[in-house]
This record gives C-alpha cells, sequence and structure tokens, in this order.
C-alpha cells in the first residue's frame, strides 16, 4: 500500500472559549484520491481544514503531509499544499491575472506566465484575466479562489464547500473542474453539505461529528455496507398472506395486502436483482401486479442515519 | 532561510496597493504640508526669531517631516495587516510556507519605501517654500529610514491587534499625533518653562524630531545618539513583539 499522502493522528482542537472542535481526530488520506469530508454544520470540518493549512493552531495531536511533520517541516509541508476556503476572500480590487500571480509568488515560486495563463484557461477565465475581482461573478470569483490555490501547483488541495451558494449549473461545472484536477493527480479533500457532490465525486467518505470522525470509508464499500434498496409492488388483487415462492426474501404485505413492500439489498445491486427474482416469482405464482416502484437509498440516507438528529 | 520569491511577492503587492490609491496617498500629505508651510512658515513663521541659528521655515522641517512620517507610516503598516484579517485573505498569507521574516520584510519593507518616497515629496514641497540645506544628508537617510522601519513595526502590531476600524484609528489619533504635535514639532523645547520642558523629555517623539533635526542642522534639543539609541531601542522591543505574535499566533491563528 502506498504511503499516505496526509496522516493526521489524534488530533485535538479546544478554542480559548472552551469549544472542543476537534476530538483526536485520527485520519489518512492516500494520494491521488477525492476524498469527501461530511457534517452537519459546527462538526469540525473547517477547524480541521486550518489546522492542515496552518490557519488554526492545534492544542494536540500530530499531522504529516509528505512525510513532513507539520509541526517541524511546516514549509516543505504547506509547499505542496492548497486551500480554497469557503468565504470569497479574495483582494477584490485586484486583476484576475495579477492575484493569481501573486499567490504563485507567495509560495516561492518563479514567474510562470504560461503555467497561469493554463490554470486560467481550464478554468474559463483567461478571457476575464485584466478584470477586477470585485466585477466577477459569485461563481467566477470561486473559480479565482480555485486559480490561485492552483497557482503554486499544490499535490494536496483541500476545498472546503466549493460549491456553497452556486447554483446548480455552476456546481456542476465546479465538479468537472474538480475531476480536471484528479486527473492532473492532485489529491483532493472536499467538504461539502450536498451529499450529491459526495456521491457523484468522492472516492472515499468520512463522516465528522462533534469533532470526531465516527466513520470512513471508500464511498463504495459504505455504499454497499449501509445502502439498502426499497420496492413497491402493487397488486392487481390483495393477498390475505405472503405466498410461500417469497419466503426467502425480506418482503411484507401493506395497505391492506394490496401491496408488497421489499426492503434490502446491500447497495451492490444485490436489492435490484432479488426485486427482480420477486416479479417472476409473482409471475410464475400467478400473482398479478400493476405498477413496481423501486428506489435506492443514497449516501444522503445513510448520512442521514448515521448521523440522526444532527444531520 | 529567507523565501526571498515570497518576500517580493508580498513587497510589490503592498506597493501596488500603494498606487492603486496613489493620488490620495501623496496629494494628501503634500497638500498638508503646504498648509503648515503657509501658516506656520510664511504667516507666523516670518514673525519668528531663528531658533538655533535657523530660520523658523526651516526649523519646522524636521518636525514636519516626523509628522507625516509618523503617521503615514504606522497607517500603511496597520492597514496592510489588517485588511487581509478584515477582508479574510490572510488565509492565503498563514497557509503559505512563509514566515515571520518574509512577512515582515515584506510588509515593512513596504511601508519603509511608501515613507521614504513620501518623505521625498514632503522635502520636494518643502523646497517651494523655505530654503533650508541638509548638513547631514546620509545620516538624515538612514534615521528616516530608521524610523520608518520601527514605526512601520508598530504599525504591524496595530494592525494585529486592532479587531475593529476604531481601534486602528485610535493610537495615530489619540495618541501618536498629539505626541509629535508636543514632541518639538513646531519649537525648541528649551523654549518651554518649567517643569514643561522636564516633562515633555517623557514624551519619547521629542527624541525622534530632535534626532532628525540635528541630521538637517548639526544641533537638537537632545544629544543625537541618545535620540539614535531610543529609536533603536524602540525598534527593536517592536520586532520582539511580532516575534511574539508570530509564535502564539495571537490574533492571527485560531
Amino acid at each position: 500500500m502506498t504511503d499516505p499522502i496526509l496522516a493526521i493522528s489524534g488530533l485535538t482542537k479546544v478554542y480559548s472559549s472552551g469549544l472542543k472542535a476537534l476530538d483526536s481526530v485520527d485520519l489518512t488520506i492516500r494520494p491521488g484520491e477525492i476524498f469527501a469530508l461530511l457534517g452537519p454544520n459546527g462538526a469540525g470540518k473547517t477547524t480541521l481544514i486550518g489546522a492542515v493549512c496552518g490557519l488554526v493552531r492545534p492544542s494536540g495531536g500530530t499531522i504529516t503531509a509528505f512525510g513532513h511533520d507539520l509541526a517541524r517541516d511546516w514549509r516543505k509541508a504547506r509547499a505542496r499544499i492548497g486551500l480554497v476556503p469557503q468565504e470569497l476572500a479574495t483582494d477584490m480590487f485586484e486583476p484576475v491575472e495579477r492575484a493569481v500571480a501573486h499567490s504563485r509568488g507567495l509560495f516561492g515560486l518563479a514567474p510562470d506566465p504560461e503555467r497561469i495563463e493554463e490554470i486560467l484557461r481550464s478554468l474559463s477565465l483567461w478571457d476575464k484575466r485584466g478584470e477586477r475581482i470585485m466585477a466577477l461573478s459569485g461563481g467566477m470569483k470561486r473559480r479565482v479562489l480555485i486559480a490561485k490555490a492552483l497557482a503554486h501547483e499544490p499535490d494536496l488541495l483541500f476545498l472546503d464547500e466549493p460549491t456553497a451558494g452556486v447554483d446548480v449549473e455552476l456546481r456542476k461545472g465546479m465538479w468537472a473542474i474538480i475531476d480536471q484536477m484528479r486527473a492532473r493527480g492532485v489529491t483532493i479533500i472536499l467538504t461539502t453539505h450536498y451529499i450529491e457532490e459526495a456521491e457523484e465525486m468522492a472516492d472515499r467518505v468520512g463522516i465528522i461529528r462533534k469533532g470526531k470522525i465516527i466513520m470512513v470509508d471508500d464511498k463504495d464499500a459504505m455504499m454497499a455496507r449501509l445502502g439498502r434498496t426499497e420496492a413497491h409492488i402493487t397488486l392487481a388483487r390483495p393477498l390475505s398472506e405472503l405466498p410461500p415462492v417469497l419466503a426467502a426474501y425480506p418482503v411484507e404485505l401493506e395497505e391492506g395486502g394490496t401491496s408488497l413492500c421489499y426492503r434490502g439489498g446491500d447497495g451492490t445491486g444485490k436489492g435490484k436483482a432479488e426485486v427482480a427474482a420477486i416479479t417472476k416469482a409473482l409471475i410464475g405464482a400467478g400473482i398479478d401486479y400493476t405498477g413496481i416502484d423501486v428506489r435506492e437509498s443514497s449516501l444522503e440516507d445513510i448520512f442521514v442515519s448515521l448521523l440522526g438528529e444532527d444531520a | 532561510m529567507i523565501a526571498w520569491r515570497s518576500t517580493w511577492s508580498i513587497y510589490t503587492r503592498e506597493l501596488s496597493r500603494f498606487l492603486r490609491t496613489a493620488f490620495q496617498s501623496v496629494l494628501a500629505p503634500v497638500l498638508t504640508t503646504a498648509l503648515y508651510f503657509i501658516v506656520f512658515g510664511a504667516a507666523i513663521g516670518g514673525r519668528m526669531p531663528d531658533l538655533g541659528g535657523v530660520q523658523y521655515g526651516a526649523f519646522i522641517i524636521p518636525g514636519l517631516l516626523m509628522l507625516t512620517l509618523l503617521g503615514e507610516t504606522t497607517s500603511n503598516s496597520s492597514f496592510g495587516i489588517y485588511m487581509p484579517r478584515f477582508t479574510g485573505t490572510i488565509y492565503e498569507l498563514l497557509s503559505a510556507p512563509i514566515g515571520v521574516a518574509e512577512t515582515l520584510i515584506g510588509f515593512v519593507g513596504a511601508a519603509m519605501t511608501k515613507s521614504l518616497i513620501l518623505a521625498a515629496i514632503i522635502l520636494v514641497t518643502a523646497r517651494l517654500f523655505v530654503d533650508y540645506s541638509i548638513a547631514h544628508p546620509f545620516l538624515a537617510v538612514i534615521y528616516i529610514m530608521l524610523v520608518a522601519a520601527a514605526f512601520s513595526l508598530f504599525g504591524f502590531i496595530l494592525g494585529i491587534w486592532a479587531d475593529n476600524f476604531e481601534k486602528l484609528g485610535i493610537i495615530p489619533l489619540l495618541f501618536l499625533t498629539p505626541l509629535t504635535f508636543l514632541g518639538g514639532t513646531f519649537y525648541s523645547i528649551d523654549m518651554l518653562p518649567e517643569p514643561w520642558d522636564t516633562i515633555a523629555l517623557f514624551n519619547p517623539i521629542v527624541y525622534l524630531v530632535s534626532g532628525l533635526r540635528w541630521t538637517f542642522y548639526g544641533s537638537s534639543d537632545v544629544n543625537i545618539w541618545v535620540s539614535f539609541g531610543i529609536t533603536l531601542a524602540f525598534l527593536a522591543v517592536c520586532v520582539g513583539v511580532i516575534a511574539f505574535i508570530f509564535k502564539t499566533g495571537w490574533r492571527l491563528r485560531a
């Protein structure tokens, strides 16, 4: 197994108010993956990112990035980390190209106009390069923040709520941008409120609640382990009891025997296959039906079930 | 090791911020200085006797220079660091692989550069109203740079300490400007009666004005080396405070 690009161990942050924002967090990030950190407001997502990026002073624990201990070799580690913050924080009076070039210089790299042009073009900002950031739309400003974060060619990029307040179309555009970054080999850690975003983009998902990581898993494995299929089969004629051919399946009669409800599967497709088998069994037993409604549980369902009221 | 490219990036950005508001940054001190010379140099100065063998209009030049220098340097530097904190863009600075040296050289260097430009402009403006010469030009430049560095650092601390615009303005307005006015800008402290001449010696600005005046005319209220010593001590204290701020992350990192 390859060495983790980021290893967090026992990370704790207690603010001066006494609030424990992070409670002994352990987390490892693999090179090249997209990791989605999910959690309700105030769960500690931004504090976790801040601790890695140097915005927050950890109260305890260790953070190792690229093999460098962030407490000692922070310069070497930070040089390879990029951050796109949640807030649209930019120098609004600065033209786009100069702002991005400044970010590159701030990280100690020599000017490289070709590289800046490439970044701006990839984010559809090249035509806006001479415009002041204040004149851009919200979506464009967020892209400028991404461009600034990419200017020093980071290997690890934090995207803190990259699509917050962005409309559906722009959100999908942002997903395409994240895909491009993944293709370039950038490891991405994103926090998001949109579970569908994590479902769409992430390789692995971590769920944080009240400063503690309560689950980290491959997205597909999590869906397989916790995902469910729910099917409602509307019967042509009501049944008084379950037919013996369905005894092997997790089904029950509902709505006065007019509907069969299946709840099962594991998110890997087993549920759909069983529903298909059930329909064949019904036909074989001469039981007619008039409709089927099948629904796979989403990552959001899993998220809500794990977090309960906090979600 | 200092990351010079990062330092240069901060420095040039701060200067570009200055140039963005060049009209206001340059015109305001020129206008203020011109008004001082018209009022104190021409209108009142004409009726004042020479002080230490120096014509009154020329006598006030170092004080006026110091008045502008302290105010502009402190506000340039404090705004330089306060605005990123206020707008949130400080995240970029904090997440970059740079430390106290790069940050200070970048911000303070830019504030010093702006101040030196302003000092030159004020001297040129003064020349339009008063005939003067500088006895120790090299030492004058060194002294101006030293004061600019010290008060850039002071402004930097102010910009980190302030958590609103009121606090940002209160120190220059309530302390720096009055102390400069009372620090011998328009008079020699020898002219003050007892006990005010002794009390005046507790005003640190007296030593700064006096030091600069010595580089101009070769005579001053206070020994030049005392002035240099106090300026250097103030600079050292500011460096120490900033080193502490960066080490602890006070008001910078949550």
